[in-house]
């Protein structure tokens, strides 16, 4: 047994006791906790250098000037106000971030109030009236397995149905409900928000699934018995119980909505502005400071929501 | 309570196969549309049946050089699964015990998958930027870039892999009873033995799953790449670039390539999972099951 196949070992600190004195060499040479560093050592080294660190530029730099061509390592408040540029001239109006933010979160809380319609029965059907187990399993991996296939192509496979001559204008002329076909339908708020919900209904269903598989169903019999109505189990037991899930799904979709600037780009036919897509258009337009300074907006507004919707739940606990 | 379903058992289930087809109705149109032919156009009806479309795209008469991309992200894919899958199994056993800076990952971890992806994205290329400056001014003036597919690209799709391969590891060690090991070491067994012939036996089909969440969710990836890929681009980047121009089915072919590698891993990963739970089955104990 050479060193490299300690790192795997999984003791209990009394067996390693218990090991010193069949193996003493060994034993002293790893502690535990030494053998937990290197077990978790590796994911925590990427985090740091791809996630944390990166995180600390973006602050710094978001802090720097730059010019047409480069970012100038000086003091500079200048992303900020450029991002900020006519804010205050011309209250009461909103300007373009404050315009932008807002169409942001109006499309995030369209965005989560259908997929949490949708996840929230979608679950409730799994978890409650699905009852064979491979059943269970079996229809869940029809609902996760879109979600191992490119989104890219989940969002143009609306152009055939959704364009001008796609399948449902079409359908509609035939049927002589409309007369020309309908513009809204695609490169529009409309196939942005549907195209969302295809998308990430998935991040709502699987935690939400998740807290009601963990319902004891005596509960529910008990509240049966104790001659509660379907609707009075569903709003005093059952939603009460799957808090839980529909906060951290809520936390999920939320937060994809307020980066993303891929479905917004591509649905949007690249005419709708969100918070993700300014940092997008700043980025390449290469004025990364501004880019970082939306960036610690985006971030602060995102960590703000978070922690609202956190306070309602332990989220650790429920993992 | 058994009385036959009740009727919020049919309302739900035509909700729930409706939901179903919105999710896969959509992917299947474009699959049948790629297979126009050759003066077909974006939408139905048919213009013939054809593979025109895909032959053209396996000659590489397409604006982009796909074979590269293809080449570049299976690449990446493969090398992104197996870190994930051995990076999370090594994480996963120090979860179960108590050790320093545990908290420190979880968060770490659960921040990953919840920072929007342009902000770790830009982050990452500023990183490599300010990394690139650093070698010009002190060591060589002539240095290109540290930025790449294996570098920067490697690292921001594990930000967004590691978390989940995370998620599942402790999903396993919820459900794992630790007196199986126990009883390995009883008989002698040493750590190590103990992790290859009971512990990793036992969570192996979830393992693959962790492998399946790996390269999929590389092979697809976009928006963390977006800033962070470098100089190349991936397939899924191509795609997206196509997606301003649309004007024939060879995008919709392009899709179904794509897909057909996805499924393709998708079908090999649950299959082999589901030979690994028969097999467990088959010769798993019978221990604490009763006398029958």
């Amino acid at each position: 047994m050479d060193t490299s196949e300690d790192i795997l070992q999984q003791p209990s600190p009394d067996l390693v006791r218990g090991s010193e004195t069949a193996r003493p060499a060994k034993a002293a040479r790893l502690s535990p906790s030494f053998i937990s560093w290197l077990q978790a050592g590796p994911m925590m080294l990427v985090f740091l250098a791809f996630f944390l660190i990166p995180l600390v530029f973006v602050v710094i730099v978001s802090f720097w000037d730059y010019n047409e061509y480069q970012l100038l390592p000086t003091f500079s408040g200048r992303g900020y106000t450029d991002t900020f540029e006519g804010c205050i001239a011309q209250l009461p109006d909103l300007c373009t971030i404050g315009r932008t933010y807002v169409k942001t979160l109006k499309l995030c809380v369209m965005v989560w109030a259908i997929t949490l319609f949708i996840g929230f029965w979608v679950a409730y059907f799994l978890a409650f009236h699905v009852k064979s187990k491979t059943w269970q399993m079996g229809l869940s991996l029809l609902c996760t397995i879109p979600f191992w296939t490119s989104n890219v192509i989940r969002m143009i496979a609306w152009i055939p149905l959704l364009g001008r001559n796609g399948l449902v204008n079409s359908g509609l002329v035939k049927s002589g409900l409309i007369n020309q076909p309908l513009e809204w339908l695609l490169f529009s708020e409309f196939s942005v928000v549907l195209a969302l919900v295809h998308l990430f209904t998935f991040f709502m269903v699987v935690p939400i699934f998740n807290s009601m598989v963990r319902i004891d169903k005596s509960l529910i019999e008990a509240a049966y018995d104790a001659g509660a109505t379907g609707f009075q189990t569903l709003v005093n037991v059952i939603i009460p119980l799957a808090k839980p899930g529909i906060v951290i799904g809520s936390i999920f979709v939320i937060t994809i909505v307020m980066g993303d600037f891929i479905t917004i780009g591509v649905m949007g036919g690249q005419q709708i502005a969100s918070a993700g897509k300014i940092i997008e258009t700043r980025v390449n337009a290469l004025q990364f400071p501004a880019a970082a300074a939306n960036a610690v907006i985006l971030l602060v507004i995102t960590f703000l929501i978070i922690t609202m919707m956190s306070r309602i739940v332990d989220i650790k606990k429920e993992l | 309570m058994k009385e036959g379903r009740p009727r919020s058992f049919y309302v739900l289930a035509i909700f729930f196969a409706a939901y179903v087809l919105f999710l896969y109705g959509p992917m299947i149109a474009i699959y049948v549309l790629s297979f126009q032919g050759p003066q077909g156009g974006l939408t139905f009806p048919m213009n013939g049946v054809s593979t025109f479309w895909l032959a053209k795209l396996f000659q590489g008469t397409g604006i982009v050089d796909l074979g590269a991309a293809f080449r570049r992200s299976l690449l990446l894919g493969i090398i992104v699964m197996t870190v994930t899958v051995v990076l999370s199994v090594a994480a996963g056993m120090a979860f179960r015990r108590k050790f320093k800076a545990q908290s420190i990952l979880f968060y770490s971890a659960i921040a990953s998958l919840i920072v929007p992806s342009i902000i770790t994205s830009l982050g990452i290329s500023l990183e490599f930027r300010i990394i690139d400056d650093l070698i010009k001014a002190h060591w060589n003036e002539n240095f290109e870039t540290s930025m790449g597919l294996l570098t920067s690209g490697l690292g921001a799709h594990l930000t967004w892999t590691l978390p989940f391969g995370l998620l599942i590891m402790f999903a396993i060690f919820n459900r794992f009873d630790p007196r199986l090991e126990e009883a390995a070491r009883d008989l002698g067994a040493t750590p190590w033995q103990a992790f290859r012939h009971v512990v990793l036996p036992i969570i192996l089909p979830s393992v693959i799953g962790i492998g399946l969440f790996g390269f999929t969710l590389s092979w697809d990836e976009l928006a963390r790449s977006s800033q962070a890929i470098g100089a190349v681009n991936t397939l899924p980047l191509d795609l997206q670039g196509l997606t301003t121009t649309v004007t024939n089915p060879d995008i919709y072919a392009l899709g179904t390539i794509i897909s057909a590698v996805s499924f393709a891993v998708i079908t090999l990963a649950l299959g082999t999972i589901h030979m690994l739970n028969k097999r467990q089955a088959a010769k798993g104990s019978d221990a604490g099951k009763g006398l029958v």
